[in-house]
């Protein structure tokens, strides 16, 4: 299991792009930090999550 | 009659006595980067050149528009003036002491690094998701041994108790409700503007003081 977010997901084995290409999340509007590291955008289709990884997608809305 | 401010010795004493003379010390000797200079940005600037901070390094590519009045901390004359102009004037009259290093420019991927190298703390304050993201992004990446506070949910007149600061990662920091977008909302209201601008400022001021979130 992957925790993302606080949620633990059976997610383990696809890659972060894979994963997300499962939500909404717009690729444009976030930044990833796997296991308090931040993930390499370029990185996305590579990095594959495993089991007890602990994943933070941040996802921006506007206003300022 | 020309009326005289006090002196940078007086001004720091009353600080130090505030603060404590080894706090004031730190945020003395800080320098912060504020990039965008909107709601959020030109709140921050305010709190932290009340604080005494040190240096501030102020970005923005824009001027001062009859829209921005509402919530952002700019005067009716200054509209058409350069927020980096205005914003350091405005904030030299409050503390007059802070060394203030202003940017005219976009923040791009090919320049963010050398804007932001002397900054020990960068605050990302921009309105567009997107520049935030693009933003955030490009500080993990490449400049992974600076703090980030960053914002993202703060338009509408939502409870203001839903504010908050989140720490990420180790030296990331999102402050907001981090839900509320400008597009469905339709609107930003000072009050709102302010708390998510106070959050990242007190973050700033907490980081230097080592009071890290658990």
């Amino acid at each position: 299991m992957v925790k993302i977010n606080g949620e633990e997901l059976n997610v383990a084995g696809k890659t972060i792009a894979e994963y997300l290409a499962t939500t909404n999340y717009d690729p444009k509007r976030i930044a990833v930090e796997r296991n308090g590291d931040i993930v390499f955008k370029s990185q996305y289709g590579e990095t594959l999550l495993q089991d007890g990884d602990s994943v933070e997608v941040v996802s921006f809305v506007g206003g300022g | 009659m020309v009326k005289l401010i006090p002196t940078k010795e007086e001004w720091y004493a009353a600080l130090s006595e505030r603060h404590g003379e080894k706090i004031q010390n730190i945020f003395e000797s800080a320098t912060v980067a504020i990039c965008g200079l909107g709601g959020l940005g030109s709140n921050i600037a305010f709190a932290l050149a009340r604080a005494g901070i040190g240096k501030l390094i102020l970005i923005d590519f824009d001027s001062v528009d009859i829209t921005n009045l509402h919530r952002q901390q700019y005067k009716a004359n200054q509209i058409g003036i350069s927020k980096t102009k205005a914003l350091k004037d405005n904030l030299s009259e409050i503390a007059p002491y802070v060394v203030i290093e202003t940017h005219s420019v976009r923040i791009t991927k090919n320049n963010a690094e050398v804007l932001l190298e002397k900054a020990d703390i960068i605050c990302e304050a921009f309105d567009d998701a997107e520049c935030k993201a693009m933003l955030v992004n490009l500080v993990l990446e490449r400049m992974p041994e600076k703090y980030l506070v960053a914002a993202s949910g703060m338009a509408g007149f939502g409870s203001a108790n839903t504010i908050q600061t989140q720490r990420i990662s180790k030296r990331f920091y999102l402050c907001g409700d981090g839900t509320s977008d400008v597009q469905s909302e339709g609107s930003l209201v000072a009050s709102r503007v302010m708390l998510c601008a106070a959050h990242q400022a007190h973050t700033v001021l907490r980081i230097l003081t080592e009071q890290f979130e658990t």
